[in-house]
Protein backbone atom coordinates (compact mmCIF):
# COMPACT_ATOMS: atom_id res chain seq x y z
CA UNK A 1 0.00 0.00 0.00
CA UNK A 2 1.47 3.24 -1.30
CA UNK A 3 1.49 5.74 1.72
CA UNK A 4 0.06 9.20 0.66
CA UNK A 5 1.38 12.69 1.71
CA UNK A 6 -0.70 15.91 1.95
CA UNK A 7 0.16 18.50 -0.24
CA UNK A 8 2.22 19.87 2.59
CA UNK A 9 4.42 17.82 3.35
CA UNK A 10 5.14 17.22 -0.46
CA UNK A 11 5.88 20.73 -0.45
CA UNK A 12 8.39 20.86 2.49
CA UNK A 13 9.80 17.48 1.66
CA UNK A 14 10.66 19.25 -1.78
CA UNK A 15 11.34 22.46 -0.85
CA UNK A 16 12.49 22.23 2.72
CA UNK A 17 12.88 25.65 4.70
CA UNK A 18 15.81 26.21 6.53
CA UNK A 19 18.31 23.78 5.24
CA UNK A 20 22.12 23.88 6.44
CA UNK A 21 23.74 24.75 9.45
CA UNK A 22 24.75 27.38 11.69
CA UNK A 23 28.13 28.01 12.10
CA UNK A 24 28.15 30.18 15.47
CA UNK A 25 25.36 28.23 16.92
CA UNK A 26 24.95 28.74 20.16
CA UNK A 27 22.24 25.62 20.49
CA UNK A 28 22.68 22.89 18.94
CA UNK A 29 20.39 19.35 19.61
CA UNK A 30 20.88 16.08 17.08
CA UNK A 31 18.31 13.62 18.19
CA UNK A 32 17.74 9.86 16.53
CA UNK A 33 19.73 7.12 14.98
CA UNK A 34 20.88 5.82 12.19
CA UNK A 35 19.59 2.10 12.76
CA UNK A 36 16.18 3.42 13.09
CA UNK A 37 16.59 5.44 9.70
CA UNK A 38 16.21 8.83 11.03
CA UNK A 39 18.47 11.55 12.64
CA UNK A 40 17.56 15.39 13.39
CA UNK A 41 20.24 17.74 13.88
CA UNK A 42 18.88 21.48 14.81
CA UNK A 43 20.84 24.85 15.00
CA UNK A 44 20.05 27.73 16.81
CA UNK A 45 20.87 30.96 17.04
CA UNK A 46 19.30 32.69 20.06
CA UNK A 47 20.15 35.98 20.90
CA UNK A 48 18.12 38.37 24.17
CA UNK A 49 15.82 34.84 24.62
CA UNK A 50 14.63 35.30 20.53
CA UNK A 51 15.15 32.59 17.72
CA UNK A 52 16.80 34.37 15.67
CA UNK A 53 18.06 32.03 13.22
CA UNK A 54 17.25 28.20 13.14
CA UNK A 55 18.48 25.29 10.62
CA UNK A 56 18.49 21.71 10.28
CA UNK A 57 19.84 18.84 8.67
CA UNK A 58 18.22 15.77 8.24
CA UNK A 59 18.75 12.03 7.58
CA UNK A 60 15.38 10.03 7.06
CA UNK A 61 12.56 9.77 5.16
CA UNK A 62 10.12 12.10 3.46
CA UNK A 63 8.02 12.90 6.05
CA UNK A 64 10.71 12.93 8.52
CA UNK A 65 12.21 16.03 6.06
CA UNK A 66 8.71 17.55 6.25
CA UNK A 67 8.56 17.56 9.79
CA UNK A 68 12.15 19.02 10.02
CA UNK A 69 11.53 22.20 8.06
CA UNK A 70 7.96 22.44 9.53
CA UNK A 71 9.44 22.65 12.81
CA UNK A 72 11.53 25.39 12.36
CA UNK A 73 9.36 27.75 10.52
CA UNK A 74 7.47 27.24 13.90
CA UNK A 75 10.21 27.92 16.17
CA UNK A 76 11.98 31.17 14.23
CA UNK A 77 11.33 34.21 15.82
CA UNK A 78 9.66 32.73 18.85
CA UNK A 79 10.83 33.37 22.03
CA UNK A 80 12.68 30.27 23.91
CA UNK A 81 9.45 29.71 25.97
CA UNK A 82 7.65 29.77 22.96
CA UNK A 83 9.51 26.99 21.15
CA UNK A 84 9.88 24.75 24.24
CA UNK A 85 6.09 24.61 23.74
CA UNK A 86 6.21 23.27 20.49
CA UNK A 87 4.84 19.63 19.98
CA UNK A 88 4.65 16.68 17.29
CA UNK A 89 1.39 17.16 17.38
CA UNK A 90 1.16 20.62 16.41
CA UNK A 91 4.06 19.67 13.75
CA UNK A 92 1.93 17.47 11.99
CA UNK A 93 -1.26 19.69 12.38
CA UNK A 94 0.50 22.35 10.78
CA UNK A 95 1.31 19.77 7.71
CA UNK A 96 -2.54 18.75 7.36
CA UNK A 97 -1.42 15.22 8.72
CA UNK A 98 0.48 12.46 8.74
CA UNK A 99 -0.02 8.25 7.68
CA UNK A 100 0.24 6.98 11.12
CA UNK A 101 3.19 4.82 10.66
CA UNK A 102 5.00 7.89 10.10
CA UNK A 103 4.22 9.99 13.41
CA UNK A 104 6.66 8.56 14.97
CA UNK A 105 9.30 10.57 12.52
CA UNK A 106 7.61 13.89 14.21
CA UNK A 107 8.60 13.05 17.82
CA UNK A 108 12.10 13.50 16.74
CA UNK A 109 10.93 17.08 15.17
CA UNK A 110 10.39 17.75 18.50
CA UNK A 111 13.25 16.03 20.11
CA UNK A 112 15.37 17.76 18.09
CA UNK A 113 13.67 21.37 18.69
CA UNK A 114 13.96 20.54 22.90
CA UNK A 115 17.56 18.97 22.47
CA UNK A 116 19.12 21.97 20.59
CA UNK A 117 17.06 24.20 23.64
CA UNK A 118 18.70 22.13 26.37
CA UNK A 119 22.06 23.04 24.68
CA UNK A 120 21.84 26.62 24.67
CA UNK A 121 20.71 26.47 28.44
CA UNK A 122 23.75 24.31 29.44
CA UNK A 123 26.35 26.49 27.42
CA UNK A 124 24.55 29.50 29.17
CA UNK A 125 24.90 27.84 32.63
CA UNK A 126 28.42 27.06 31.61
CA UNK A 127 29.42 30.29 30.71
CA UNK A 128 27.94 31.86 33.83
CA UNK A 129 29.86 30.24 36.08
CA UNK B 1 10.65 13.15 -18.72
CA UNK B 2 9.00 10.06 -17.06
CA UNK B 3 10.98 6.77 -16.65
CA UNK B 4 9.46 4.03 -15.22
CA UNK B 5 12.14 2.17 -13.87
CA UNK B 6 10.23 -0.39 -11.76
CA UNK B 7 9.66 -3.29 -13.47
CA UNK B 8 9.79 -6.26 -10.64
CA UNK B 9 7.37 -3.95 -8.97
CA UNK B 10 4.68 -3.89 -12.01
CA UNK B 11 4.83 -4.40 -15.73
CA UNK B 12 2.33 -2.50 -18.35
CA UNK B 13 0.57 -4.31 -20.11
CA UNK B 14 1.77 -5.34 -23.80
CA UNK B 15 -0.48 -3.86 -26.88
CA UNK B 16 -0.74 -7.64 -27.98
CA UNK B 17 -2.21 -9.14 -24.23
CA UNK B 18 -4.51 -6.30 -24.21
CA UNK B 19 -5.87 -6.85 -27.88
CA UNK B 20 -6.14 -10.76 -27.27
CA UNK B 21 -8.01 -9.71 -23.84
CA UNK B 22 -10.84 -7.52 -25.90
CA UNK B 23 -13.09 -10.23 -27.28
CA UNK B 24 -13.53 -11.65 -23.67
CA UNK B 25 -15.01 -8.68 -22.62
CA UNK B 26 -17.30 -8.48 -25.53
CA UNK B 27 -18.21 -11.32 -28.03
CA UNK B 28 -16.38 -14.28 -25.78
CA UNK B 29 -18.14 -13.17 -22.83
CA UNK B 30 -19.94 -16.64 -21.84
CA UNK B 31 -19.26 -18.54 -18.50
CA UNK B 32 -16.54 -21.42 -19.44
CA UNK B 33 -19.03 -23.35 -17.41
CA UNK B 34 -21.98 -23.25 -19.18
CA UNK B 35 -22.83 -25.99 -21.90
CA UNK B 36 -24.05 -23.61 -24.62
CA UNK B 37 -22.14 -21.95 -27.97
CA UNK B 38 -21.13 -18.88 -25.55
CA UNK B 39 -20.04 -20.93 -22.61
CA UNK B 40 -18.11 -23.43 -24.56
CA UNK B 41 -16.06 -20.22 -26.79
CA UNK B 42 -14.54 -19.09 -23.42
CA UNK B 43 -13.60 -22.20 -22.01
CA UNK B 44 -12.42 -22.88 -25.06
CA UNK B 45 -10.12 -19.54 -24.76
CA UNK B 46 -9.09 -20.85 -21.12
CA UNK B 47 -7.89 -24.55 -21.81
CA UNK B 48 -5.92 -22.45 -24.82
CA UNK B 49 -4.22 -20.22 -22.50
CA UNK B 50 -4.13 -23.21 -20.05
CA UNK B 51 -1.84 -25.21 -22.84
CA UNK B 52 0.11 -21.72 -24.00
CA UNK B 53 1.28 -21.36 -20.44
CA UNK B 54 2.07 -25.55 -19.74
CA UNK B 55 3.71 -25.52 -22.84
CA UNK B 56 6.17 -22.56 -21.66
CA UNK B 57 7.26 -24.09 -19.04
CA UNK B 58 7.56 -27.26 -20.49
CA UNK B 59 4.59 -28.80 -18.16
CA UNK B 60 1.15 -30.34 -19.19
CA UNK B 61 -2.29 -28.32 -19.61
CA UNK B 62 -3.52 -30.39 -16.48
CA UNK B 63 -0.80 -29.48 -14.40
CA UNK B 64 -1.62 -25.16 -14.86
CA UNK B 65 -4.16 -23.68 -12.14
CA UNK B 66 -5.61 -20.37 -12.50
CA UNK B 67 -5.10 -18.15 -9.75
CA UNK B 68 -5.58 -14.41 -8.61
CA UNK B 69 -1.57 -14.19 -8.88
CA UNK B 70 1.78 -14.87 -7.56
CA UNK B 71 0.29 -14.50 -3.72
CA UNK B 72 -2.39 -17.07 -3.89
CA UNK B 73 -0.48 -19.29 -5.72
CA UNK B 74 2.66 -19.05 -3.34
CA UNK B 75 -0.22 -19.82 -0.35
CA UNK B 76 -1.85 -22.22 -2.09
CA UNK B 77 1.38 -24.53 -2.93
CA UNK B 78 2.75 -24.06 0.17
CA UNK B 79 -0.17 -24.99 2.70
CA UNK B 80 -1.07 -27.73 0.47
CA UNK B 81 2.24 -29.40 0.73
CA UNK B 82 2.25 -29.07 4.23
CA UNK B 83 -1.10 -30.94 4.82
CA UNK B 84 0.21 -33.59 2.51
CA UNK B 85 3.16 -33.81 4.56
CA UNK B 86 1.48 -33.50 7.84
CA UNK B 87 -0.50 -36.69 7.18
CA UNK B 88 2.26 -38.34 6.96
CA UNK B 89 3.78 -37.06 9.91
CA UNK B 90 6.10 -34.99 7.92
CA UNK B 91 6.19 -31.19 9.51
CA UNK B 92 9.48 -29.65 8.57
CA UNK B 93 9.63 -26.76 5.60
CA UNK B 94 12.42 -25.30 4.54
CA UNK B 95 12.99 -22.10 2.84
CA UNK B 96 15.24 -18.99 2.23
CA UNK B 97 15.44 -15.70 4.50
CA UNK B 98 14.91 -13.61 1.73
CA UNK B 99 11.75 -14.94 0.26
CA UNK B 100 9.02 -12.42 -0.92
CA UNK B 101 6.40 -12.10 2.48
CA UNK B 102 3.64 -14.04 0.33
CA UNK B 103 5.79 -17.07 1.40
CA UNK B 104 7.14 -16.13 4.38
CA UNK B 105 4.10 -14.80 6.30
CA UNK B 106 2.40 -18.43 5.09
CA UNK B 107 5.41 -20.08 6.67
CA UNK B 108 5.03 -17.95 9.65
CA UNK B 109 1.22 -19.01 10.21
CA UNK B 110 2.38 -22.83 9.65
CA UNK B 111 5.48 -22.40 12.51
CA UNK B 112 2.07 -21.59 14.62
CA UNK B 113 0.09 -24.50 13.58
CA UNK B 114 2.71 -26.45 14.62
CA UNK B 115 5.21 -27.00 11.50
CA UNK B 116 9.40 -26.27 12.24
CA UNK B 117 10.74 -23.75 9.56
CA UNK B 118 13.99 -24.21 8.44
CA UNK B 119 15.63 -20.65 6.69
CA UNK B 120 18.11 -21.11 4.60
CA UNK B 121 21.29 -18.69 4.47
CA UNK B 122 21.92 -16.44 1.27
CA UNK B 123 25.04 -15.07 1.83
CA UNK B 124 26.50 -11.74 0.99
CA UNK B 125 25.80 -12.84 -2.83
CA UNK B 126 22.02 -13.22 -2.49
CA UNK B 127 22.68 -17.23 -3.46
CA UNK B 128 21.52 -20.31 -1.88
CA UNK B 129 24.30 -23.22 -1.43
CA UNK B 130 23.22 -26.36 -3.18
CA UNK B 131 25.48 -28.35 -0.64
CA UNK B 132 23.19 -25.94 2.55
CA UNK B 133 20.25 -27.02 1.25
CA UNK B 134 20.74 -30.87 1.36
CA UNK B 135 22.55 -30.75 4.78
CA UNK B 136 19.31 -29.76 6.07
CA UNK B 137 16.65 -31.89 4.24
CA UNK B 138 15.43 -34.56 6.96
CA UNK B 139 13.36 -37.63 7.15
CA UNK B 140 10.57 -35.59 8.18
CA UNK B 141 10.39 -32.55 5.98
CA UNK B 142 7.79 -31.89 3.88
CA UNK B 143 8.34 -29.24 1.25
CA UNK B 144 11.34 -27.01 -0.30
CA UNK B 145 10.10 -23.56 -1.39
CA UNK B 146 12.81 -21.64 -2.86
CA UNK B 147 12.63 -18.18 -5.22
CA UNK B 148 13.66 -18.35 -8.75
CA UNK B 149 14.45 -14.42 -8.79
CA UNK B 150 14.61 -12.61 -6.03
CA UNK B 151 12.33 -9.37 -6.25
CA UNK B 152 14.23 -7.28 -4.90
CA UNK B 153 18.28 -8.15 -5.71
CA UNK B 154 17.35 -10.18 -8.68
CA UNK B 155 19.83 -13.23 -7.95
CA UNK B 156 18.86 -16.23 -9.61
CA UNK B 157 19.08 -19.44 -7.77
CA UNK B 158 20.49 -22.69 -8.69
CA UNK B 159 17.16 -24.02 -9.40
CA UNK B 160 17.86 -27.06 -11.65
CA UNK B 161 20.65 -27.93 -8.54
CA UNK B 162 17.72 -27.37 -5.78
CA UNK B 163 15.57 -29.41 -7.55
CA UNK B 164 17.77 -32.51 -8.24
CA UNK B 165 18.85 -32.64 -4.64
CA UNK B 166 14.98 -32.34 -3.49
CA UNK B 167 13.94 -35.10 -6.26
CA UNK B 168 16.83 -37.44 -5.04
CA UNK B 169 15.80 -37.13 -1.32
CA UNK B 170 11.75 -37.51 -2.61
CA UNK B 171 11.23 -33.81 -0.96
CA UNK B 172 8.66 -31.44 -2.87
CA UNK B 173 10.00 -28.59 -4.48
CA UNK B 174 8.23 -25.51 -4.78
CA UNK B 175 9.81 -22.48 -6.62
CA UNK B 176 8.38 -19.18 -6.23
CA UNK B 177 9.16 -17.87 -10.37
CA UNK B 178 6.51 -14.68 -10.07
CA UNK B 179 10.16 -12.55 -10.94
CA UNK B 180 11.56 -15.49 -13.58
CA UNK B 181 8.22 -16.62 -15.39
CA UNK B 182 9.14 -14.97 -19.03
CA UNK B 183 12.35 -14.15 -18.02
CA UNK B 184 14.29 -16.87 -18.18
CA UNK B 185 13.69 -20.21 -19.56
CA UNK B 186 12.14 -22.68 -17.35
CA UNK B 187 11.52 -26.20 -18.19
CA UNK B 188 9.79 -27.60 -14.68
CA UNK B 189 10.96 -31.70 -15.71
CA UNK B 190 14.58 -30.54 -16.53
CA UNK B 191 15.06 -28.67 -13.45
CA UNK B 192 12.55 -31.08 -11.42
CA UNK B 193 10.38 -28.68 -9.92
CA UNK B 194 7.07 -29.66 -8.53
CA UNK B 195 5.57 -26.96 -8.11
CA UNK B 196 6.12 -23.19 -9.41
CA UNK B 197 3.74 -20.12 -8.98
CA UNK B 198 4.00 -17.07 -11.60
CA UNK B 199 2.17 -14.15 -11.86
CA UNK B 200 0.53 -12.42 -15.23
CA UNK B 201 1.53 -8.76 -14.21
CA UNK B 202 5.52 -9.23 -13.95
CA UNK B 203 5.47 -9.81 -17.85
CA UNK B 204 3.14 -7.48 -19.39
CA UNK B 205 0.00 -9.27 -18.32
CA UNK B 206 -2.89 -7.87 -16.73
CA UNK B 207 -2.52 -7.77 -12.79
CA UNK B 208 -4.82 -10.36 -10.41
CA UNK B 209 -4.12 -12.75 -12.12
CA UNK B 210 -1.16 -16.06 -11.79
CA UNK B 211 -0.92 -19.75 -12.61
CA UNK B 212 0.48 -22.33 -9.98
CA UNK B 213 1.88 -25.59 -11.64
CA UNK B 214 1.35 -28.65 -9.66
CA UNK B 215 2.78 -31.68 -11.22
CA UNK B 216 0.78 -34.68 -11.85
CA UNK B 217 0.32 -37.22 -9.22
CA UNK B 218 0.49 -34.83 -6.13
CA UNK B 219 -2.60 -34.73 -4.38
CA UNK B 220 -3.90 -31.37 -4.07
CA UNK B 221 -5.57 -30.21 -1.62
CA UNK B 222 -8.84 -27.82 -2.39
CA UNK B 223 -8.10 -23.92 -1.61
CA UNK B 224 -11.52 -22.43 -2.49
CA UNK B 225 -14.79 -24.61 -2.16
CA UNK B 226 -17.90 -24.10 -4.75
CA UNK B 227 -18.01 -24.82 -8.51
CA UNK B 228 -16.02 -27.18 -10.88
CA UNK B 229 -13.65 -24.90 -11.64
CA UNK B 230 -9.27 -25.70 -12.10
CA UNK B 231 -10.61 -29.62 -11.33
CA UNK B 232 -12.76 -28.14 -8.03
CA UNK B 233 -9.76 -27.55 -6.41
CA UNK B 234 -10.02 -23.06 -6.85
CA UNK B 235 -13.75 -22.93 -7.70
CA UNK B 236 -15.37 -19.55 -8.69
CA UNK B 237 -16.31 -18.82 -12.25
CA UNK B 238 -12.76 -17.77 -14.69
CA UNK B 239 -11.36 -14.55 -14.41
CA UNK B 240 -11.51 -15.19 -18.69
CA UNK B 241 -9.86 -12.13 -19.83
CA UNK B 242 -7.03 -12.02 -17.27
CA UNK B 243 -6.59 -15.88 -18.15
CA UNK B 244 -6.27 -14.82 -22.30
CA UNK B 245 -3.96 -12.18 -21.40
CA UNK B 246 -1.76 -13.52 -19.59
CA UNK B 247 -1.24 -16.62 -21.49
CA UNK B 248 -0.87 -14.19 -24.99
CA UNK B 249 1.99 -11.90 -22.66
CA UNK B 250 4.15 -14.73 -21.70
CA UNK B 251 4.28 -15.55 -25.41
CA UNK B 252 5.04 -12.38 -26.18
CA UNK B 253 7.84 -12.20 -23.66
CA UNK B 254 9.19 -15.15 -24.65
CA UNK B 255 9.81 -14.64 -28.31
CA UNK B 256 13.77 -13.41 -29.39
CA UNK B 257 13.71 -13.79 -25.30
CA UNK B 258 17.37 -13.46 -25.72
CA UNK B 259 18.18 -10.43 -28.29
CA UNK B 260 15.99 -8.38 -25.81
CA UNK B 261 17.59 -9.72 -22.62
CA UNK B 262 21.34 -8.62 -23.89
CA UNK B 263 19.79 -5.57 -25.06
CA UNK B 264 18.44 -5.01 -21.33
CA UNK B 265 22.01 -6.37 -19.92
CA UNK B 266 23.52 -3.85 -22.06
CA UNK B 267 21.86 -0.91 -20.31
CA UNK B 268 22.13 -2.65 -16.72
CA UNK B 269 26.00 -2.73 -17.09
CA UNK B 270 26.31 1.05 -18.32
CA UNK B 271 23.96 1.96 -15.70
CA UNK B 272 25.58 -0.36 -12.84
CA UNK B 273 28.93 0.99 -13.61
CA UNK B 274 28.38 4.64 -13.78
CA UNK B 275 25.95 4.66 -10.64
CA UNK B 276 29.34 3.24 -8.55
CA UNK B 277 31.24 6.25 -9.04
CA UNK B 278 28.97 7.74 -7.03
CA UNK B 279 31.26 7.32 -3.53
CA UNK B 280 30.38 5.52 -0.73
CA UNK B 281 27.87 2.94 -2.82
CA UNK B 282 27.62 -0.50 -3.29
CA UNK B 283 25.52 -3.30 -5.26
CA UNK B 284 23.93 -5.48 -3.55
CA UNK B 285 23.38 -9.18 -4.60
CA UNK B 286 25.64 -10.92 -7.14
CA UNK B 287 26.70 -8.89 -10.48
CA UNK B 288 26.27 -11.53 -12.78
CA UNK B 289 24.41 -14.45 -11.08
CA UNK B 290 20.93 -11.83 -11.53
CA UNK B 291 18.02 -11.08 -13.89
CA UNK B 292 19.18 -8.93 -16.77
CA UNK B 293 17.94 -5.89 -15.45
CA UNK B 294 17.48 -5.57 -11.51
CA UNK B 295 20.19 -2.86 -9.84
CA UNK B 296 20.10 -2.64 -6.33
CA UNK B 297 22.27 0.16 -4.64
CA UNK B 298 23.30 1.27 -1.19
CA UNK B 299 24.46 4.90 -0.77
CA UNK B 300 25.53 5.77 2.61
CA UNK B 301 24.34 8.57 4.25
CA UNK B 302 20.63 8.82 2.36
CA UNK B 303 17.45 7.08 3.24
CA UNK B 304 15.81 5.29 1.06
CA UNK B 305 12.10 6.89 0.98
CA UNK B 306 13.64 10.05 0.16
CA UNK B 307 15.80 9.04 -2.38
CA UNK B 308 12.59 7.54 -4.22
CA UNK B 309 10.87 10.92 -3.35
CA UNK B 310 13.55 12.97 -4.79
CA UNK B 311 13.93 10.89 -7.67
CA UNK B 312 9.89 11.32 -8.53
CA UNK B 313 10.18 14.64 -8.51
CA UNK B 314 12.51 14.17 -11.43
CA UNK B 315 10.27 12.09 -13.14
CA UNK B 316 12.15 8.48 -12.26
CA UNK B 317 9.73 5.73 -11.40
CA UNK B 318 12.24 3.64 -9.05
CA UNK B 319 11.21 1.12 -5.31
CA UNK B 320 13.84 0.71 -2.72
CA UNK B 321 12.69 -2.53 -1.01
CA UNK B 322 9.71 -4.13 -2.33
CA UNK B 323 6.46 -1.83 -3.15
CA UNK B 324 4.67 -4.50 -0.65
CA UNK B 325 7.07 -3.43 1.79
CA UNK B 326 7.36 0.54 1.39
CA UNK B 327 4.37 0.78 4.58
CA UNK B 328 6.94 -0.26 7.09
CA UNK B 329 9.53 1.11 8.36
CA UNK B 330 12.16 -1.86 9.02
CA UNK B 331 14.62 -2.29 6.44
CA UNK B 332 14.54 -5.01 3.93
CA UNK B 333 14.70 -7.66 5.13
CA UNK B 334 16.12 -9.41 1.80
CA UNK B 335 19.33 -7.13 2.28
CA UNK B 336 19.11 -7.67 6.21
CA UNK B 337 19.45 -11.51 4.89
CA UNK B 338 22.32 -10.38 2.62
CA UNK B 339 24.13 -9.33 5.48
CA UNK B 340 23.96 -5.23 4.94
CA UNK B 341 24.05 -3.07 7.95
CA UNK B 342 21.31 -1.76 9.35
CA UNK B 343 21.51 1.79 8.95
CA UNK B 344 23.20 1.13 5.70
CA UNK B 345 20.08 -0.93 4.29
CA UNK B 346 18.00 2.15 5.17
CA UNK B 347 19.52 3.93 1.92
CA UNK B 348 18.35 1.41 -0.88
CA UNK B 349 17.63 2.24 -3.95
CA UNK B 350 16.23 -0.71 -6.87
CA UNK B 351 16.37 0.09 -10.78
CA UNK B 352 14.66 -2.32 -12.65
CA UNK B 353 14.71 -2.28 -16.11
CA UNK B 354 13.38 -4.64 -18.64
CA UNK B 355 12.71 -4.30 -22.86
CA UNK B 356 10.56 -1.82 -22.78
CA UNK B 357 13.30 0.84 -21.34
CA UNK B 358 15.53 2.97 -23.77
CA UNK B 359 19.24 3.83 -23.48
CA UNK B 360 17.95 7.66 -23.28
CA UNK B 361 16.27 6.58 -20.39
CA UNK B 362 19.21 5.37 -18.56
CA UNK B 363 21.18 8.58 -19.49
CA UNK B 364 18.13 10.46 -17.95
CA UNK B 365 18.71 8.26 -14.76
CA UNK B 366 22.69 9.13 -14.93
CA UNK B 367 21.96 12.84 -15.31
CA UNK B 368 19.83 12.95 -12.37
CA UNK B 369 20.28 10.08 -9.40
CA UNK B 370 23.88 11.75 -8.76
CA UNK B 371 22.74 15.48 -8.26
CA UNK B 372 19.65 13.94 -5.99
CA UNK B 373 22.30 11.55 -4.03
CA UNK B 374 24.56 15.09 -3.66
CA UNK B 375 21.27 17.09 -2.46
CA UNK B 376 20.56 14.56 0.11
CA UNK B 377 23.50 14.01 1.58
CA UNK B 378 24.51 17.64 1.65
CA UNK B 379 21.29 18.08 4.62
CA UNK B 380 22.33 14.73 6.29
CA UNK B 381 24.15 14.60 9.60
CA UNK B 382 24.77 10.92 8.76
CA UNK B 383 26.64 11.89 6.18
CA UNK B 384 28.60 14.53 8.09
CA UNK B 385 29.20 11.81 10.76
CA UNK B 386 30.46 9.68 7.91
CA UNK B 387 32.68 12.21 6.70
CA UNK B 388 33.99 12.78 9.63
CA UNK B 389 35.11 9.23 9.85
CA UNK B 390 32.75 8.99 13.14
CA UNK B 391 30.88 5.83 12.16
C1 LIG C 1 8.87 -12.94 -5.88
C2 LIG C 1 7.45 -12.54 -5.75
N1 LIG C 1 6.55 -13.40 -5.23
C3 LIG C 1 5.26 -13.10 -5.11
C4 LIG C 1 4.78 -11.87 -5.50
C5 LIG C 1 3.32 -11.58 -5.32
O1 LIG C 1 2.66 -11.60 -6.54
P1 LIG C 1 1.21 -10.92 -6.69
O2 LIG C 1 1.39 -9.49 -6.38
O3 LIG C 1 0.82 -11.20 -8.09
O4 LIG C 1 0.31 -11.60 -5.71
C6 LIG C 1 5.66 -10.95 -6.04
C7 LIG C 1 5.18 -9.61 -6.46
O5 LIG C 1 5.47 -8.60 -5.91
C8 LIG C 1 7.02 -11.28 -6.17
O6 LIG C 1 7.90 -10.41 -6.67
ZN1 LIG D 1 10.81 8.33 9.12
Amino acid sequence: MAMTYSEKVRDHFANPRNVGTIEDANGVGEVGNAVCGDIMKMYLKIENGVIEDVKFNTFGCGAAIATSSMATEMIKGKTIEEAEQLTNKAVVEALDGLPPVKIHCSVLAEEAVHAALEDYRKRLAAQQQ
Amino acid sequence: MQVYADQAATTKISERALQAMMPCYTDIFGNPSSLHEVGRAAEEAVEKARKSIASAIGAEAGEVYFTSGGSEADNWAITMAAQLGAKKGKKHLISSAFEHHAVLHTLDKLKKEGFEVTLLPVHEDGLVRPEELEAAIREDTALVTIMFVNNEVGTIQPIEKLGEICRQKGVLFHTDAVQAAGHLPIDVKEMKIDMLSMAGHKFHGPKGVGALFVRKGIAMSNLISGGGQEKGKRAGTENVPAIVGMAEALRESLENREEKNAAVLKMRKRLTEAVLQIPKSRLNGDPDQRIAGNMNFCFEGIEGESLLLYLDLQGICASSGSACTSGSLEPSHVLLALGVPVEIAHGSLRISLDESNTEEEVDYILQTLPGVVKRLREMSPMWEHIQKGEV
